[in-house]
């Protein structure tokens, strides 16, 4: 999109505003429909059978007894979902995901399904249900399936990324690196190495809504289905390509979404509760249970990291080397690739290399969670850099602000950054009063970088004025956290009325254009970049009119604070005209007045955050709490401060309790031995301080106000704060996360 | 035949009558038999408290209490907070303070806090952190919902 770079550097006068987001009402008075708020008439109940085996061979589904189950109206298995996928082995996985077809690959992975009248009758027709397994050797761990003699999960699996390619299957599904200079000969002049390894496990999003959905397919072949999602142009995709439809056929509408960081993103059960549908003639909906949630929808990926970091005397960071291990379900994945390219962007390295590792286990197929795979290899690489300032003498913060990266820097994933925000976080930092607290007994101060890419991505809007001067603006990326609010001031503040002339809504898929999903920190990014051009195609328009309606021409006509203005000397004297008196003669002045945007929101500035944390760790108990925590980070511009902030607060949450307490905990029969909020304790509002922010404001400049994504960045730098607080709390340099009690004991007995 | 229990029972300040199979939740017969959709079903096991109501004065998990126990009992819900279009406190300082972000634990929150400023006019901040352990958020790491229940607390002793 081509725009003034001077606008990154104007006053705004709606934009920085904090008003009142326009869905909020709704939610606190129970209004707000998600999920599993909305019924069709005559739905029936969706229910999945799931395996109980970690991997097994499928050799019979006898469905017989529960089809014959009064009150059953479909049931429905893998031989209802032919391959339709056309060699397009991403989505033959999810297809195999949503319905095993050979082989039940993970405990949790669906079998069959059912429709019937209520729960309890689709409850018991799934006892109903026989399926005989063969079971077969399964492995859990991301080291034990890496290794050479592991249980082969996917026979067709050969590494890519080798040369040669291998003669024979592995769990590897692909070896992928990133880097530049020559790292073997930059470690050979280094005078201090550190070298470590480091484990991360498993860990869910945690959103609170169930997965959940209502499907409706007519005779006719149109279909309507109602789901919480972050994407639904992507999940009408997934679904038609699946089901064989025309994409046109099915009007996919987003409910208000419960939480997704990721999870939400492909689909899971929406082409069963289609399929049942399909087969029963009537609107099914299909709500996952929480232990159906974490045995079967996506968590992130469980990791093992090697890091070797070597430094001069005089605190240059000389060589840096990282292999990183990541499990990715029991289908090929690209998550150790973005902990490649992640691992060491926030640094200025003249020898850099990475090199990542995707792993087969029989879990979940792993999803994106917030920030996908970057949090891991900051945890290994900030927990090294943190024992080389040692080592070298200095401390840590001035250690990272010496190697930082800066405009100009080759990033070790390849680009050249622009402007960046490494270096003024850092800086915020070390003058922050937080590093200034005094710390007590068994306390410990830690600190950490982290770095997201950000994305842009496929966009449309519509920006619609109606009659009376009021504006509706559509827009295809779904609102999982305020940005209906941040794109109705953009609104407003290109058009130079107030915001409570704005409604943004989210149009279903039958509405608008293609969008992408609402991932990669791209809500507010790139639909107020859609936004933006969609204002000033209107504005354009509003001139056109406003011109017409004085009978001058339209290069006489400007835009200014929600007017209409003649100009010059001619014109002058002729009073402004609002952009409510223009839509009001629209009738008479060629019709309807619009403006529509569709844009790849290239562009999307790169983040960067530094957090501080201070815990205490109970040396009876191995219990830790978080004292304090501070998080700064670049916004390019905040557009709704507020939401900046809760988006840094939330992040460092879901961070610290990762650091501390979340992980999926398999028994030796591969099966999950905590699939439920009580015993995967996710961190509640006594296990947490205040948490401060700061947010800093180097303005993007492929953005017309200077926008950066700000979602994800705030999960990077937590676990390895955390992790350095602790490990400075206790002496002990803490290499696994979560350090739950017992293995923070153990690390002291060690 | 006829399996079903009646029921009757006061929501909100009205009476309310249902029928209920024995082993039904009162969250499932709020939802779905009294289209009450605000309190919500985070995980149906009584860690979330996205579910939470009042009954009979006592901060409960609606789907752990069964439906035939609301006979004669006293239930509120979110949506028997707001007076019209005059939203209480609580719901008014969720607001200012951007408590919230997807929402879907808001209306348990909302509740809980309720509860717990009937108790306990003016919490500190910790009796506040420990009044909400049994709600999960996931989105805003607690801090403006923290901050909210302060700031109604305050309206709501006339400070």
């Amino acid at each position: 999109m081509n725009f003034d770079p001077s606008h990154s550097k104007r006053s705004f006068s709606s934009v920085g505003t904090r008003p009142i987001r326009p869905d909020g009402v709704d939610k606190v008075t129970g209004r707000a429909r998600y999920g599993a708020d909305f019924n069709m008439p005559g739905q029936l109940v969706g229910r999945i059978l799931r395996s109980p085996h970690a991997h097994a061979i499928i050799r019979k589904i006898d469905t017989l007894k529960a089809a014959q189950l009064p009150g059953v109206k479909a049931v429905l298995t893998a031989a209802d979902l032919p391959d339709l996928t056309d060699g397009d082995a991403a989505m033959y996985d999810i297809l195999d995901n949503c319905m095993a077809r050979k082989k039940a690959l993970y405990d949790g992975h669906a079998v069959a399904a059912v429709a019937a009248i209520d729960a309890r009758t689709a409850k018991q027709a799934l006892k109903l249900i026989e399926v005989e397994y063969e079971l077969l050797p399964h492995v859990t761990d991301v080291d034990q399936a890496f290794a050479p003699d592991a249980p082969l999960i996917n026979d067709t699996i050969f590494t890519t990324g080798v040369d040669p390619k291998p003669d024979r299957p592995s769990n590897v599904s692909m070896r992928s690196q990133f880097g530049h200079g020559d790292v073997d000969a930059g470690m050979a002049r280094a005078d201090f190495v550190v070298e470590r390894t480091f484990k991360t496990e498993q860990t869910h999003q945690g959103y609170i809504e169930p997965h959940a959905c209502v499907a409706s397919v007519s005779s006719d072949g149109t279909a309507d289905l109602w789901v919480c999602t972050q994407g639904h142009f992507v999940y009408r995709q997934h679904c038609a390509q699946l089901l064989g439809m025309d994409a046109s056929k099915l009007r996919v509408t987003s409910s208000e979404i419960g939480g997704g960081f990721g999870g939400k993103t492909h689909v899971w059960a929406e082409p069963v509760a289609l399929a049942l549908s399909r087969k029963a003639g009537r609107p099914v909906k299909l709500v996952m249970t929480r232990d159906e949630v974490f045995r079967a929808s996506g968590p992130t990926s469980a990791t093992s990291i090697d890091v070797k970091i070597g430094a001069l005397k005089d605190g240059t960071i000389i060589a840096a080397d990282a292999t990183l291990r990541y499990s990715c379900g029991p289908y090929a994945g690209a998550w150790a690739e973005v902990g490649a390219m992640t691992a060491f962007a926030c640094y200025k390295l003249e020898n850099v290399r990475t090199v990542g590792y995707e792993v087969l286990v029989n879990r979940p197929k792993t999803a994106a969670y917030r920030a996908p795979s970057a949090p891991m290899a900051a945890f290994a690489v900030e927990s090294a850099i943190d024992e080389l300032a040692k080592k070298v003498g200095m401390n840590p913060i001035d250690f990272r602000i010496r190697n930082a990266a800066q405009e100009g820097t080759k990033a070790s994933y390849g680009p050249v950054y622009g402007p960046i925000g490494i270096g003024p976080t850092l800086e915020a930092v070390k003058n922050h009063p937080h590093m200034k607290a005094p710390l007590g007994r068994n306390q410990g101060r830690g600190m950490a970088c982290g770095f997201w890419f950000n994305f842009g991505g496929q966009t449309c809007t519509d920006l619609n004025i109606g009659m009376d001067g009021t504006v509706s603006l559509a827009v295809g990326t779904v609102d999982v956290g305020g940005s209906r609010a941040s794109l109705s001031l953009v609104a407003a503040e290109e058009l130079g009325i107030d915001y409570s002339q704005v409604r943004t809504v989210i149009a279903d898929t039958s509405s608008l254009g293609y969008n992408d999903m609402t991932d990669g920190s791209r809500g507010t990014f790139s639909s107020s970049m859609a936004t933006i051009s969609a204002a000033r195609n209107a504005i354009k328009i509003l001139r056109e009119r406003a011109a017409q309606m004085w009978d001058i021409l339209v290069e006489d006509v400007t835009w200014e604070k929600g007017h209409a203005v003649a100009k010059g000397e001619t014109h002058g004297n002729l009073p402004k005209l609002s952009l409510k008196e223009i839509a009001a003669a629209s009738g008479t002045t060629g019709g309807p007045i619009a403006g529509h945007s569709e844009i790849v929101a290239d562009g999307a500035g790169v983040s960067f955050a530094t957090h501080i944390c201070d815990i205490e760790v109970d040396p009876e108990t191995g219990a830790t709490k978080v004292l304090r925590y501070t998080v700064v980070q670049d916004a390019g511009k905040a557009v709704h401060p507020t939401y900046v902030e809760g988006q840094y607060q939330g992040g460092a949450a879901q961070g610290i309790g990762w650091a501390l307490n979340e992980e999926y905990i398999y028994g030796k029969d591969g099966r999950l031995q905590n699939a439920g909020f009580l015993d995967y304790r996710i961190p509640v509002c006594s296990d947490l301080p205040m948490i401060d922010t700061q947010i800093l404001e180097i303005p993007n400049p492929n953005h017309p106000y200077g926008v950066r994504g700000v979602g994800e960045t705030s999960i990077v730098p937590p676990l390895a704060a955390v992790a350095n607080a602790v490990s400075n709390a206790v002496g002990v340099r803490m290499l696994h996360i979560p350090m739950s009690p017992p293995r923070i004991l153990a690390a002291l007995e060690a | 035949m006829m399996t079903g229990i009646a029921v009757s029972t006061n929501i909100n300040s009205d009476n309310a009558e249902f029928l209920c199979h024995a082993d039904e939740t009162l969250l499932d017969v709020l939802r779905d038999r009294l289209g009450l959709m605000g309190a919500k079903e985070g995980c149906g096991t009584g860690d979330c408290g996205a579910c939470s109501i009042i009954l009979d004065d006592r901060l409960v998990c609606s789907c752990l209490v069964l439906g035939a126990e609301a006979e004669g009992r006293r239930i509120e819900t979110v949506e028997g907070m707001a007076q019209g279009d005059q939203l209480h406190p609580l719901q008014q300082k969720f607001l200012e303070h951007a408590a919230l972000q997807c929402g879907i634990c808001t209306p348990g929150f909302l509740i809980a806090a309720k509860d717990l400023l009937a108790k306990n006019p003016d919490p500190t901040e910790e009796e506040i952190r420990f009044g909400l352990a049994g709600n999960l958020c996931r989105c805003t790491g607690y801090d403006k919902i923290v901050r909210a229940v302060q700031d109604a607390a305050g309206v709501m002793r006339g400070a």
